[in-house]
């Protein structure tokens, strides 16, 4: 996954400029990719051209759908849907930057200081991946119940006083709101940010942040000078990897939200599997690529120019 | 000033272990609410302890044949998966072609894709062809989108690997099939076998691809969804504790044997 920032991969050390494969042998490669690349265009890129055609279709589920280049689906949809493509990119911003400020600290942690617990942190990190995504996501509701301990305390301390003044809780629960929301996302993807943050934190070499020591920088200088600008790469991929499947995620608003809480991801899936309109859920979901491909690409060129020098 | 550094250094230590207890917490919740007795359809509470759950794991209809269910798709969508991404990590480490941005792009989008618009895009295309849903369209899809990680993982270690040992060995009069069977795979191994993992662990935890391309079939992870809404039995928190202790294990134990196989070397 370090992908999103991997550098082109270097040239093949085995295909020598001067001695090009002959015969069979300049055929290989392709039949190496042959079976790979068939699967992901037929199961992967077919299907999107197929659901851009269903999109703009027309017609009924009774009577079939014809390619009639209707647009006005997109239209549509938007103007019905807007709230809840505008909340998904909320609470994935939300999430992606509560994954920042959480998963840092840890990764900074395991790299830097952790020693020789640096194992069996890793491990612990990795651990909860092995337990079913959905049952971990259930067990926020019990942890956030509506008389457990946690919601109690913050009642006690009154902080479901502001929470509920902002609008992230009402009535003083939390689950059901956008706080249960963005808390189950934060939860599902922090690992995806721990562990590229953690990559690219265990490649700084030692001596660098010595060097800045030597040279009288204060520890908060020496992470705002040398650690963050050198752990960047991390903080890039990581974000799009919490940013991405956030966006796209209905399973925390379905499980721990409101109808209040709709993502885009829900809607699409009950227009695909429950109320069956094919066209305006594939205009949702083309909209929903088109839009974080389209942020993805901006976002990378501006960390790739401006901020990773 | 050497008592604010003391500070700030265990700043960071305090908000790190504060960030693993909320990883861990939802964990601690499972385990424990595995040994549950809860009064209604819902085990979202604690009534009494009891380990009924876990001496008749398999006694709500539907669960164990929907976990087995998961393993199989999982077991064939790890084997498909890997053998076709490691097919294509060697061609494109290996060789020049033409395409090969191009081939580039097409693993690397999926990764870079909203689950949720994969499955609703290869729904469209299921439905449009006409393919019944069923075990295999949800196989087809878990060995698509599993197939660019193994390409990623496998990629990551042939890059790294000396291309001098393939030489010495046909230079020793090895054949090609020898060169391969002999250096090549036990060198790439680790990386075949990082990325098959990854492939089991996606497969067997999907859920967003699988709700879309499965039709009627329950699989795990679809069978713990439905019983969101109809009532969670405790058994489903046996079988997260029992995977999540499994897999504990199973990691230590692996680093245990490479710590001490390290000693023996050095």
């Amino acid at each position: 996954m370090a992908a999103v920032t991997e550098a082109p991969p270097p040239l093949a050390p085995t295909a020598p400029d001067d001695e090009p494969p002959r015969g069979r042998g300049r055929l290989t490669p392709y039949w190496l990719l042959l079976p790979g690349i068939l699967w992901l265009l037929v199961f992967f890129a077919l299907p999107v051209i197929y659901q851009a055609s269903t999109s703009v279709q027309t017609g009924s589920l009774e009577q079939g759908y014809t390619v009639t280049w209707h647009f006005a689906t997109y239209w549509d949809a938007l103007s019905e849907y807007w709230p809840q493509f505008l909340r998904s990119v909320l609470y994935a911003a939300c999430a992606t930057v509560l994954c920042l400020l959480l998963g840092y600290p840890l990764a900074y942690l395991i790299a830097l200081r952790a020693g020789r617990w640096r194992n069996l942190l890793m491990v612990l990190v990795v651990a909860p991946f092995f337990t079913s995504f959905l049952i971990r996501t259930l067990a926020w509701k019990t942890i956030l119940a509506d008389g457990g301990p946690l919601v109690g305390a913050l009642g006690t301390l009154h902080v479901l006083d502001v929470t509920d003044w902002l609008g992230w809780t009402s009535g003083h629960r939390v689950l059901a709101t956008p706080l249960a929301v963005v808390c189950g996302l934060t939860y599902n993807f922090l690992p995806f940010m721990i562990l590229p943050l953690y990559t690219s934190l265990e490649r700084i070499d030692p001596g660098l942040l010595e060097a800045a020591g030597d040279l009288y920088a204060r520890p908060a200088t020496t992470f705002r000078r040398v650690t963050f600008p050198l752990s960047l790469p991390g903080v890039v991929s990581g974000t799009l990897l919490t940013f991405i499947p956030a966006a796209g995620d209905y399973v925390n608003a379905d499980l721990l939200g409101s109808t209040d809480t709709r993502m885009v991801g829900n809607v699409i899936q009950t227009q695909f599997l429950r109320i069956l309109d094919y066209p305006t859920a594939a205009a949702l979901s083309f909209l929903l690529m088109a839009a974080i491909l389209l942020m993805v690409t901006v976002y990378i060129r501006r960390s790739g120019t401006e901020d990773l020098v | 000033m050497r008592l604010l550094t003391w500070i700030k250094r265990h700043l960071v230590v305090a908000a790190g272990l504060l960030t693993l207890a909320y990883l861990l917490l939802p964990n601690a919740v499972v385990t424990v609410f595995s040994f549950n007795r809860p009064k209604g359809r819902f085990n979202y509470e604690w009534q009494r302890f009891s380990t009924d759950a876990w001496r008749h794991p398999c006694d709500v209809a539907g669960l164990c044949t929907s976990l087995g269910l998961s393993l199989r798709i999982a077991v064939w969508a790890t084997l498909g998966a890997t053998v076709l991404g490691t097919m294509t990590a060697f061609a494109l480490v290996r060789y020049r072609f033409r395409a090969r941005g191009a081939v580039n792009a097409l693993i690397f989008l999926p990764m870079a894709m909203p689950e949720v618009v994969m499955a609703a895009s290869l729904l469209t295309l299921f439905l449009n062809l006409g393919v019944r849903l069923g075990f295999w369209t949800v196989l087809i899809a878990h060995v698509m989108f599993c197939l660019s990680f193994v390409v990623t993982a496998v990629k990551a270690r042939v890059m790294s690997m000396d291309p001098r040992l393939e030489q010495a060995a046909q230079d020793l009069y090895a054949g090609p099939l020898q060169t391969f069977v002999r250096v090549t795979l036990p060198i790439a191994a680790p990386g075949i076998a990082a990325g098959a993992l990854l492939a089991f662990a996606l497969s067997f935890d999907d859920f967003v691809i699988t709700n879309f391309t499965a039709g009627s079939t329950v699989t795990f992870p679809m069978y713990v969804w439905g019983s969101a809404q109809r009532g969670t039995p405790v058994q489903i928190n046996v079988v997260g504790t029992a995977m999540f202790v499994v897999a504990v294990l199973c990691v230590l134990a692996a680093t245990a044997v490479g710590n001490r196989r390290r000693r023996h070397t050095t």
